[in-house]
């Protein structure tokens, strides 16, 4: 014991006085007064572990793991086509956090990769820039696509791709797409299954799988502008349409069809091991459901009986201009020349089948694959997700609205405190 | 979990037999005269000076580039300091006090200024950086192309420098192939036989450089801010390759402070929203969403004092906080100090594999052990209710989220508690129990108080330490059951939120990330936090008597 600690102890001493060295540097290093970042306050430290450092290249692309190799190659060309040297980096982690704090700092990339509900945020931070598409460019894409990167009447981005959720069913089970929810539970609970639905919520709700059923109710998020802009002082949650959607819920939550036991961490496996006969999700969940292999249908999600069709969210996912990015120029090119072409579209859908924002390179992948033609349109048909900053605050009560209400919370009192929640966070 | 990333075990172990092989290691002994430095001594002196010096040297241009001048001004300090300190063989209580008042200013003292200044400000989404930045955001955004207007394929060219002009822009319409060139002056046609035109660029012009892509990129701001006054508008580059026609909407008028919108004529002034300024349109609310960094004085602190959500909940998770500290400790003490007991028997065979077996939780990521458990937890697929053949509800009521809380936290920090007492209690001698069952003792009661006194002078810090910890322990509450559950009232407090979830929650959880209010919530909780330790601190100094 006294040898070892004797040991310990002079490690330690030399770690010190090693470290007192650092940490001074550091101290000097570290942004001085006016421009703190989040380490030095309470948040947790996963957030700040994901972004890396900028790399030294003429254009500096972030994305997410998956989008990152993706673009390898389609980077490559555009800087051997222009003579500079493109670096393609993975920010595996809160992406949109990670890039807005590099660019106040002025260490960003100079094109992200991302979806479009992060443009409010990332504009009212000053983080991207508009773009103007030419008029011939603009009409190569789908226009749900372009709606979704359009902000305040201006385009902000360039999409590549649109998601949305629909509805697979095993076909062993339930061979027929149902045409309505009621006949959805009915058949989902004659088929035996242990699980009718796979819809994810789990203890805090998940309101973007939710939203299909909710919206079929007469329920929205926020209501329009005649620019056809987001409202944010029309709020949906609370209104006559979400406490009939609250109540359909309360009664799907008793026929077994909705559970807060099923969570994004089960919900594809569980489908995958056909106990469940439905199951809601997006393009993400048709790699593990193949792997399964288990038959399978895919159909859009129908909506309640003598009610509105069911809408889902789209979203849209696009390339951005950092609004502090070193070379700005070339970022603007990438964005116009390389980014908006069908190998582009072609790579990134190979990455994960989303479909694309072209239409050209949509057509291809419609024709090709049954299921992109239903998740594009449902995309198509869908709601596009609301990019407005106080988007930010409806997420977590409207979530948790759903959760009270599966685990049977009165239906019309916990949405109506959810929209009193969300209006005192939005102020 | 408990501790592992705090190190008062430093500070705590109250023999410091022996202090090791420093820069002053040898010079441990008072008396000076005696003193003959080894080789080995002074290398590692001058390597770590040097080392120092290293770092100067390559910092220095660097805060000097980024005039940060107060980090230059503690670095060069710091360093002054070490170096005088450690180059003579005087100063021997510095020594030893020097690296621990460095890493103190670097590590805690500079932190908690920082979050204090910045408890002061708004910072936060859509308040980032400073109000020229949020005007010229404002404006370039309103940026639009001329409705029906040409899509020029651009070259920049050049009769001064590639770097700062003045540039000419060469356009060639991409429709007709008409080529013309523009500067501050406006637009001409060129003739065709003064240029050269290459896949519908221009490559050539007499008189003229033409810029390389890389060129145009590297010249920035400079070409990006370069306008071609047209009749509706003006002509503006966009990437290295193409221009449009467009025209600015709004315009700032610095005189007045106001922006104004040249389509409309309506104007925007300043005008405060919430704690902090926006351009307003008449009726108060905000014509653009982008705001500037501002310093708000108390106004975070106001907010957590006067907002009702905060106050109505703050008293009911301020104590589970505290019975949540005070029980995952003193169930990993207990079960930690009751498995060293045990173990520390020498009839036990195999007490090395057991004991490695015990401390195997601890080897295992904090992160991915709480998402494994809380997979455990689920109602209908989770293993503890299909092993149990119940269907608790452990993550929708209240009490049992609470009990899951504590089990796994149980679970993640009894290996320490386990290590700590197993060496504790080696140090114990054995001679004292002996005694004690000599004269009669039973050995529990010997343990109780013989040994435990014993054992409580070492670890009892430990215990504050972890408290303080586990009072702050975010990861294991956000991870495991998101604070939840919640009540369909209320979804801003959960049943297992301890303060630092729910105040994360508070100020991350509603219109996006705000810095400021965090800052003003983590200085009171440091404050509380603070109290409590030097609360408990002052109650184990009663211990040291033992000795």
């Amino acid at each position: 014991m006294t040898t070892s600690s004797k040991l310990l102890r002079t490690l330690a001493l030399t770690a010190c006085l090693g470290l007192s060295v650092t940490a001074c540097g550091s101290n000097g290093a570290q942004p001085a007064q006016n421009e703190p970042s989040s380490s030095s306050t309470s948040t947790p430290s996963e957030s700040e572990t994901g972004a890396p450092e900028r790399a030294g290249a003429d254009l500096v692309i972030w994305a997410d793991d998956l989008r990152a190799k993706a673009l390898k190659g389609v980077a490559e060309e555009f800087g051997e086509a222009n003579g500079i040297t493109v670096a393609v980096q993975a920010v595996s982690e809160d992406l949109q956090t990670n890039f807005v704090t590099a660019n106040t700092a002025g260490n960003g990339p100079d094109v992200v990769v991302g979806a479009h509900d992060w443009i409010g945020n990332m504009v009212q931070n000053s983080a991207i820039d508009p773009l103007n598409l030419p008029e011939a460019q603009q009409a190569e894409f789908s226009d749900i696509a372009l709606k979704g990167v359009t902000f305040d009447s201006k385009t902000y981005g360039v999409p590549y791709a649109v998601e949305s959720i629909a509805l697979f069913r095993n076909t062993d089970l339930v061979p027929d797409a149902p045409a309505t929810v009621e006949d959805l539970v009915a058949s989902g609970k004659a088929s035996g299954a242990e699980n009718p639905l796979c819809l994810q919520q789990g203890q805090e709700g998940d309101a973007y799988h939710m939203y299909p059923l909710y919206s079929s109710a007469g329920g929205y998020l926020f209501g329009q502008t005649p620019e056809g802009d987001y409202d944010p002082t029309d709020l949906g949650v609370g209104g006559p349409g979400s406490i009939a959607a609250a109540e359909k819920e309360a009664w799907l939550a008793k026929e077994g069809a909705l559970k807060t036991s099923i969570t994004g961490d089960n919900s594809i496996s569980l489908f995958a091991e056909g106990k469940c006969a439905y199951l809601v999700s997006g393009p993400w969940a048709t790699a593990d459901v193949k792997k399964a292999g288990i038959n399978y249908a895919l159909s859009p999600i129908p909506g309640f009986a003598g009610m509105e069709p069911a809408q889902p969210l789209t979203g849209v996912q696009a390339f951005y201009v950092a609004s502090k990015g070193k070379n700005k120029a070339f970022a603007e090119q990438f964005l116009l020349d390389a980014a908006a072409t069908p190998e582009t579209m072609d790579a990134l859908y190979e990455a994960e089948p989303r479909p694309s924002a072209l239409k050209d390179a949509l057509a291809k992948q419609t024709a090709a694959d049954a299921d992109t033609a239903v998740f594009a349109q449902a995309a198509e048909g869908g709601q596009i997700l609301p990019a407005i900053p106080a988007m930010a605050g409806v997420w977590e009560p409207l979530g948790k609205a759903h959760a009270a209400i599966i685990n049977g919370a009165d239906p019309a009192q916990t949405m109506t405190s959810a929209g009193d929640a969300i209006r005192a966070a939005i102020g | 979990m408990p501790a592992r990333t705090h190190a008062p075990t430093e500070a705590s172990l109250p023999r410091t037999a022996t202090a090791g092989t420093g820069p002053d290691g040898p010079g441990r002994k008072p008396a000076p005269a005696h003193r003959s430095l080894s080789a080995t001594t002074i290398a590692i002196r001058v390597a770590l000076l040097g080392a120092v010096a290293a770092v100067v040297v390559w910092l220095v241009p660097v805060l000097v580039a980024q005039e940060r001048w107060i980090g230059l001004a503690g670095l060069l300090l710091g360093a002054a300091a070490l170096g005088a300190v450690y180059s003579t063989s005087r100063l021997v209580p510095a020594k030893y006090l020097l690296p621990g008042t460095l890493f103190l200013l670097a590590l805690i003292i500079y932190p908690i200024i920082a979050t204090l200044q910045l408890s002061f400000t708004n910072f936060g989404d859509g308040k980032r950086g400073t109000k020229e930045e949020a005007i010229a955001s404002i404006i370039g955004s309103s940026v639009e192309q001329l409705p029906d207007s040409p899509v020029y394929a651009l070259s920049v060219g050049t009769q001064g420098s590639t770097t700062d002009g003045p540039f000419t822009f060469f356009l060639v319409d991409a429709e007709s192939g008409e080529v013309s060139r523009g500067d501050a002056e406006g637009l001409v046609d060129v003739p065709a036989d003064e240029v050269e035109v290459a896949k519908g660029r221009v490559v050539e012009a007499d008189g003229y450089t033409i810029l390389t892509p890389r060129e145009v990129n590297a010249a920035g701001p400079v070409v990006q801010e370069f306008t071609v006054p047209t009749e509706n508008g003006a002509i503006r580059a966009q990437g290295v390759a193409r221009a449009f026609e467009g025209r600015t909407a709004l315009q700032y008028d610095e005189a007045a402070d106001r922006i104004i919108d040249t389509r409309t004529g309506e104007s925007y002034g300043i005008g405060l929203v919430g704690d902090s300024e926006f351009f307003v349109k008449e009726d108060g609310a905000p014509a653009f969403s982008q705001s500037w960094l501002q310093g708000v004085g108390t106004a975070n602190y106001e907010r957590i004092f006067t907002n009702d959500v905060i106050i109505k909940d703050f008293l009911r998770i301020f104590a589970w906080t505290l019975a949540f500290a005070a029980l995952s400790v003193g169930l990993a003490f207990g079960l930690g100090l009751a498995l060293a007991v045990i173990l520390n028997d020498s009839r036990i065979r195999g007490q090395r594999l057991y004991r490695s077996l015990l401390i195997l939780p601890y080897a295992v990521p904090a992160v991915i052990a709480i998402l494994v458990w809380s997979s455990f937890y689920n109602r209908d697929f989770g293993l503890i209710n299909e092993t149990l053949g119940m269907r608790l509800d452990w993550f929708g009521d209240p009490w049992l989220a609470k009990a899951a809380i504590l089990l796994t936290g149980t679970w993640m920090g009894y290996p320490y508690m386990f290590i700590v007492c197993t060496g504790a209690l080696q140090s114990v001698p054995s001679e004292l129990r002996e005694a004690a069952v000599m004269d009669g003792a039973r050995p529990f009661t010997a343990f109780r108080k013989i040994i435990l006194p014993l054992l409580m002078v070492p670890v009892a810090p430990l215990l504050v330490a972890s408290f303080a910890f586990n009072f702050n322990n975010f990861n294991l509450i956000a991870l495991l059951t998101e604070g939840g559950p919640f009540t369909a009232d209320n979804p801003y407090a959960g049943g297992t939120d301890i303060l630092i979830s729910y105040t994360y929650r508070l100020a991350f959880g509603g219109a996006g990330a705000q810095f400021g209010f965090a800052a003003a919530v983590s200085v009171l909780l440091f404050i509380l936090t603070a109290v409590i330790a030097a609360g408990q601190f002052r109650a184990t100094r009663a211990l040291e008597d033992v000795n």
